[in-house]
C-alpha cells in the first residue's frame, strides 16, 4: 500500500499531508488539520453531521475519501465568519434558535450554504427536502427552518423575518 | 469505520483507467460517487486491492441531446439529473426518481453509471433504464459495445460489465406521439431504499391509441424487473381504466418480493399494484 501525498485548501489555507488512500475526508479534516467543528454522527452517510463544501458542494465527508480532495477546495464551518462577523447563517440560527445540543449544526448549515446558493428563496417545503440528509436529534427542525428562511432573506437583502418565538 | 488498505490511482484519461485495469484483474474497482462501494468497503462487503478513481477523466460526465435519444456520461451526478431542465423536460421521470434517491449530499456525489454499475435491484435508476429502454454504453480493450438494458443486470451486484471494462455512458431514446413518463417509490423515510418502486413510460399516437409501455420495477425481484406482461396488455389499447388497472395487477402478481423490515410479501405486492396504476395514469397525463 502506498502513501499518497495530496494538496487541499481548508477555508482558503493550503495544507500538504501524507496520507494513507482509505484515509477519511472527515478524518483528514478533524485528526490531520485539527479542524473539529466538522462532526461524526453515523459514520454511515446517513446524519450528515460530517456535511462539508468540497469545491462548493455540500458532501458527506465520511463517504469520501481524503485522496479524492486532492486539489480541491474545503469549506468546514471554520470558514463560515468572516471579519465582518457571523455568517447570515449562523446569525439566522443564533436569532432563531436552530439549535440545542449543535451537533448537528456545522453540518445543517454547511448543507443550507449551497441549498441557498442554488435557490435562494426556498419555501418551506423546499428547505425541509434541502435538508433531508441532516437528523437533527434536538430542534424538531422548526426553528432550522426558520433560521435558514432568516439567513436567506438576509442575504437577498430583504426585510428579515421575526425571531419572536412561537409557542403552541 | 476506515476500510482495509488499499492502492489508488486517479488516472486522467480512458485510455489509463482501461489499462490499469487490465493490469489489476479483478482486484481493482472503478471508484465513481464511491456512496455505494465506500459503505461496502468500511462493512468489509468489499475489499478492493486496488481503487481505480474515474472522477479526474474529464468528457465522462455530461448529458446531451443527439437527434432522438439523450445520451448521459456515466459520471454524470445525480444532482446534475435533477437540475438538467433539458433532461427533466423531456422525461419527468427523472425530476421524480432524483428527488427520492437519498439525500442532496449523496446526489452530489452518486452518478447514473454507478448507480446501474452497482447491479443492485434495490437502486431506482435500473427500473427507470427499463420503463425508457435505454441501452448502456461499456468500453474495453476493445473498444465500446452497446448492450440493451434487458441484457445489462445478471444477478445481485452482477451486470453485464466485465472486470476490464468501464460503464461508460447511456443512451435514451425519444419514443414517438405523445410521451409521459413517472416514478415512485414507497419509502419509509428521506434515503431508505424502496419498499417497492415502480418507473413508467408511456407514448399514445394521435388516436390516444397506446404505442409503447414501458414498466420497470424497483426491489421486488432478487434483479431489476421489467412488468412484461402488463406492458403488452397496454400496447395497442386505448389504455381504459380497467385495462390499466389490469396491467397493475399483472405487475403485482408477476413480481417476486421477499419478507424484509420494509414489509412482508403480500404488502409490497399490494404498492406493486397500487404504485403501478397511479403511475400509468400519471404518465398518460403527463403525455405531450
Ligand atoms: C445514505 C444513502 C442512501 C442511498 N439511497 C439510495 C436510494 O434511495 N436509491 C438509489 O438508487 N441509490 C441509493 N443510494 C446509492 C447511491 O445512489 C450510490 O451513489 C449508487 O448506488 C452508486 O453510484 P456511485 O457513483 O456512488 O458508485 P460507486 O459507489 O463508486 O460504485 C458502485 C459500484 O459500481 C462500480 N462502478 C461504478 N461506476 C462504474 C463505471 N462507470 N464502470 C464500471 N463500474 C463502475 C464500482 O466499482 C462499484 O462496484 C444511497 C446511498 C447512500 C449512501
Ligand atoms: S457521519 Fe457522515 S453522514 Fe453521519
Ligand atoms: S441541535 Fe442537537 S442534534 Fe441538532
Amino acid at each position: 500500500m502506498t502513501m499518497k501525498k495530496i494538496t487541499v485548501k481548508l477555508n482558503g489555507a493550503e495544507h500538504s499531508a501524507e496520507v494513507e488512500p482509505r484515509l477519511l475526508l472527515v478524518h483528514l479534516i478533524r485528526e490531520n488539520l485539527n479542524a473539529t467543528g466538522t462532526h461524526i454522527g453515523c459514520d454511515t452517510s446517513n446524519c450528515g453531521a460530517c456535511t462539508i463544501l468540497l469545491n462548493g458542494k455540500s458532501v458527506k465527508s465520511c463517504t469520501v475519501l481524503a485522496v479524492q480532495a486532492d486539489g480541491k477546495e474545503i469549506t468546514t464551518v471554520e470558514g463560515l465568519a468572516t471579519a465582518e462577523g457571523l455568517h447570515p447563517l449562523q446569525e439566522g440560527f443564533k436569532e432563531n434558535h436552530g439549535l440545542h445540543c449543535g451537533f448537528c449544526t456545522p453540518g445543517m448549515m454547511l448543507r443550507a450554504v449551497e441549498l441557498l446558493e442554488n435557490n435562494p428563496n426556498p419555501t418551506e417545503e423546499e428547505i425541509r427536502w434541502g435538508i433531508s440528509g441532516n437528523l437533527c436529534r434536538c430542534t424538531g427542525y422548526n426553528n432550522i427552518v426558520k433560521a435558514i428562511q432568516y439567513a436567506g432573506a438576509k442575504i437577498r437583502g430583504d426585510e428579515l423575518p421575526s425571531t419572536e418565538p412561537e409557542f403552541v | 469505520m476506515i476500510p482495509a488498505n488499499f492502492d489508488y490511482s486517479a488516472p486522467s484519461t480512458l485510455d489509463e483507467a482501461l489499462s490499469l485495469l487490465q493490469e489489476h484483474g479483478d482486484e481493482a474497482k472503478i471508484l465513481a460517487g464511491g456512496h455505494s462501494l465506500i459503505p461496502m468497503m468500511k462493512l468489509r462487503f468489499a475489499s478492493p486491492a486496488h481503487l481505480i478513481d474515474i472522477n479526474n477523466i474529464p468528457d465522462l460526465s455530461s448529458i446531451k441531446e443527439e437527434g432522438d435519444s439523450f445520451h448521459l456520461g456515466a459520471m454524470t451526478r445525480e444532482s446534475d439529473v435533477e437540475h438538467s431542465e433539458a433532461l427533466t423536460g423531456a422525461f419527468p421521470i427523472f425530476a421524480d426518481v432524483t428527488k427520492l434517491i437519498a439525500d442532496p449530499q449523496v446526489r452530489n456525489m452518486g452518478t447514473i453509471g454507478g448507480n446501474l454499475a452497482h447491479g443492485d435491484a434495490a437502486n431506482d435508476h435500473p427500473a427507470v433504464m427499463m420503463a425508457l429502454n435505454a441501452s448502456v454504453e461499456i468500453t474495453g480493450p476493445e473498444g465500446t459495445r452497446t448492450v440493451g438494458i434487458d441484457e445489462f443486470f445478471f444477478g445481485f451486484y452482477m451486470t453485464a460489465v466485465q472486470p476490464n471494462e468501464i460503464l461508460t455512458g447511456i443512451s435514451i431514446p425519444k419514443q414517438r406521439g405523445k410521451v409521459g413518463s413517472a416514478y415512485h417509490k414507497a419509502e419509509r423515510k428521506v434515503g431508505d431504499y424502496a419498499t417497492a418502486g415502480v418507473a413508467v413510460q408511456i407514448a399514445t399516437d394521435a388516436d390516444g391509441k397506446c404505442t409503447y409501455a414501458g414498466i420497470g420495477l424497483t426491489n421486488v425481484n432478487a434483479v431489476p424487473m421489467r412488468a412484461k406482461r402488463s406492458e403488452e396488455a397496454l400496447v395497442g389499447s386505448d389504455l381504459s381504466d380497467e385495462l390499466i388497472a389490469q396491467a397493475a395487477m399483472m405487475a403485482s402478481e408477476d413480481c417476486n418480493p421477499s419478507a424484509d423490515l420494509r414489509g412482508d410479501e403480500e404488502y409490497k405486492r399490494h404498492l406493486v399494484k397500487v404504485i403501478t396504476k397511479r403511475m400509468i395514469h400519471k404518465a398518460i397525463q403527463r403525455a405531450k
